[in-house]
């Protein structure tokens, strides 16, 4: 049976981890400690844990100067609010004088499930990705939102981590490492390509499998550094199979199938079909009901993916 | 020197700045002087040759669009050339329309965006608590700043956990883009608000040295809290035709203006 573990509590766990190791690391939250898992470093280092209150701007900018001073602050709230409600501070007190604060908000998408359409954030990924010195990380599993933790204290400068509420299936073993800038091949194809993103990750290997079933070979990406994005291993997809499908739980504008679509249009023009929340708001409901009602389904994948042979 | 010359330099520089660049904000540079001219020649725990040392005390010009002043300060202190002053707002200068911390020494925040420096300038403080360091976080805000809701939400913050590291001025020449702050969107009772949200507060003469001085010592002597310094000034001050003008908020001399101005401070445009 698979483990089935949401990225919010890796991330709570990673924290308290790196906390030990790294004196410089301060948490900052608005409110929802218990929510984003913040609450698990809180527990073990207090002095270095900042409820701000109901003030995402506040949190965004107190970071902004703890981070001249040295510090690695990690600001938490949910996606929504996290990137939306404090989008400018992010950018003018954080992405422009490039200060190295990381953005790790849970919640994103719709496997918020039942608060409805205000608290899912489907525009996170488009709004943090057209910021000049802003990284991008969309993990798929708790081992992968470990590394991507690792990976963005490590880094020098803004660090967007998008993380969710639902539990999710643990894909990778313990070995894996991940990098800033490089996509991840799962599966092995020729025919199609489909190019997954966070949650939807484990969606695509299953639709993989049952097109295996069918005969039709589909090669899988995991794309969990959405910027920079692994321009090689997008190309080369391009190139070697018929047609890319990219799955996230996103909108369809700005995100992963936009980063993708921009690669393939200027260096190797091939069919992309992209597949996320088509301009729409969520609703309430079930979070995984939700992902089959707006198509964010191993079916829709398998549909899309043979529209492309 | 004393500080009256130095001021007084520094409103030459402004009016120079501003002339050759054709573009800045010359009313909320101007009132801001004596306070930028306290802090940095009299006050701050700072080197220009070494300006991002880490136990200086820091600055925030949380009212960003009041560059002028901050690099006229930063200039006559030696954190960089004087002749950069000429390329103020040209491309390629270091010297950002507002302030560019990644560019310029001296700056430690960079600000525009009215309203984000005062959580900064907390966070710096924040950070000098969790050190242990003794450094002091100075910031300005402006008056039609306040206006906006992160002011607030910092001003709670500093209160909550108690960051008397932390002086903050408010910059109150009453007057904004559009007009008095009385008419635009009333801010008082000013002192009675930041009262109520946990600081000391403290109402001075903004372009009296011995007040600003004696108030910064207050500041520093309050354990605690934070402290606001309401310090009631003049915009434009200096120049007679650009005082209390809301017209001269974002308005640059011409030739003809800027040396009326510095026959005024009693220097000319090529001093």
């Amino acid at each position: 049976m698979t483990k089935m573990i949401a990225t919010r509590d890796a991330y709570g766990d990673t924290l308290k981890e790196l906390g030990e190791l790294n004196k410089d690391i301060v948490v900052l939250d608005a409110d929802l400690s218990g929510s984003t898992k913040t609450s698990v470093f809180a527990k073990a280092y207090p002095e270095r844990f900042f409820n701000v209150g109901i003030a995402e701007q506040n949190l965004i900018g107190t970071a902004a100067g703890l981070a001249t001073a040295g510090k690695i602050p990690f600001a938490s709230s949910f996606a929504m609010f996290a990137t939306g409600r404090a989008f400018e501070i992010i950018r003018n007190s954080v992405c422009y004088p490039k200060l190295n604060v990381k953005v790790a908000a849970t919640h994103a998408g719709l496997t918020v499930g039942e608060d409805g359409a205000t608290h899912q954030a489907l525009e996170d990924i488009s709004l943090m990705r057209s910021l000049p010195n802003m990284i991008v990380l969309s993990p798929a599993d708790a081992i992968e939102t470990r590394e991507c933790i690792l990976k963005a204290v490590e880094h020098n400068g803004p660090v967007y981590i998008r993380l969710g509420r639902a539990k999710v299936p643990v894909i990778f073993d313990e070995n894996y490492k991940f990098e800033i800038g490089k996509g991840v091949e799962l599966r092995q194809g020729i025919d199609v390509t489909i190019i997954a993103t966070g949650v939807m990750v484990e969606k695509a290997i299953l639709a993989s499998e049952k097109l295996a079933e069918e005969g039709i070979s589909a090669r899988v990406i995991n794309m969990a550094s959405i910027k920079p994005i692994d321009e090689e291993i997008i190309v080369k997809a391009a190139k070697e199979t018929k047609g890319i499908v990219t799955v996230e739980e996103h909108s369809i504008i700005g995100g992963l199938g936009t980063a993708v679509a921009e690669v393939v249009a200027e260096k190797h023009p091939t069919k992309v079909l992209r597949i996320g929340t088509m301009d729409t708001f969520g609703e309430s409901g079930d979070g995984f009901e939700l992902l089959e009602k707006y198509g964010l389904s191993v079916n829709n994948i398998i549909k899309k993916a043979k529209e492309l042979i | 020197m004393d500080l009256q010359e130095i001021a007084k330099k520094i409103r030459v520089d402004i009016i120079k700045m501003l002339e050759r660049s054709q573009s800045g904000h010359p009313g909320g540079s101007l009132s801001a002087v004596e306070i930028l001219t306290a802090l940095y020649f009299k006050e701050m725990k700072i080197d220009p040759n070494n300006p991002k040392w880490e136990d200086r005390d820091r600055f925030v010009l949380s009212k960003g669009h009041g560059t002028p002043v901050l690099y006229g300060t930063l200039a006559n202190k030696g954190f960089f050339p004087k002749e950069e002053l000429d390329n103020f707002r040209k491309i390629d200068s270091i010297l950002q329309g507002h302030p560019d911390m990644k560019g310029i020494p001296g700056v430690d925040m960079t600000t525009g965006s009215l309203g984000q420096g005062l959580a900064a300038a907390n966070g710096m403080a924040l950070a000098g608590k969790l050190d242990n360091k003794d450094y002091r976080v100075y910031a300005i805000i402006g008056d039609g700043e306040s206006q906006e809701g992160l002011i607030w939400e910092a001003a709670m913050f500093a209160a909550h956990y108690k960051l008397d590291n932390i002086t903050v001025f408010l910059d109150y020449n009453g007057l904004q883009i559009d007009g008095k702050n009385k008419d635009i969107m009333n801010i008082d009772p000013i002192d009675e608000k930041f009262k109520a949200f946990g600081w000391h507060v403290l109402t001075i003469d903004g372009h009296s040295f011995d007040e600003i001085l004696s108030s910064i010592e207050d500041a520093k002597n309050t354990k605690g809290k934070p402290t606001m310094i309401i310090a009631n000034t003049i915009k434009g001050k200096g120049i007679s035709f650009m005082e209390n003008q809301v017209g001269w908020h974002g308005k640059a001399p011409s030739a003809e203006e800027a040396k009326i101005a510095l026959e005024e401070l009693g220097g000319g445009l090529n001093d």
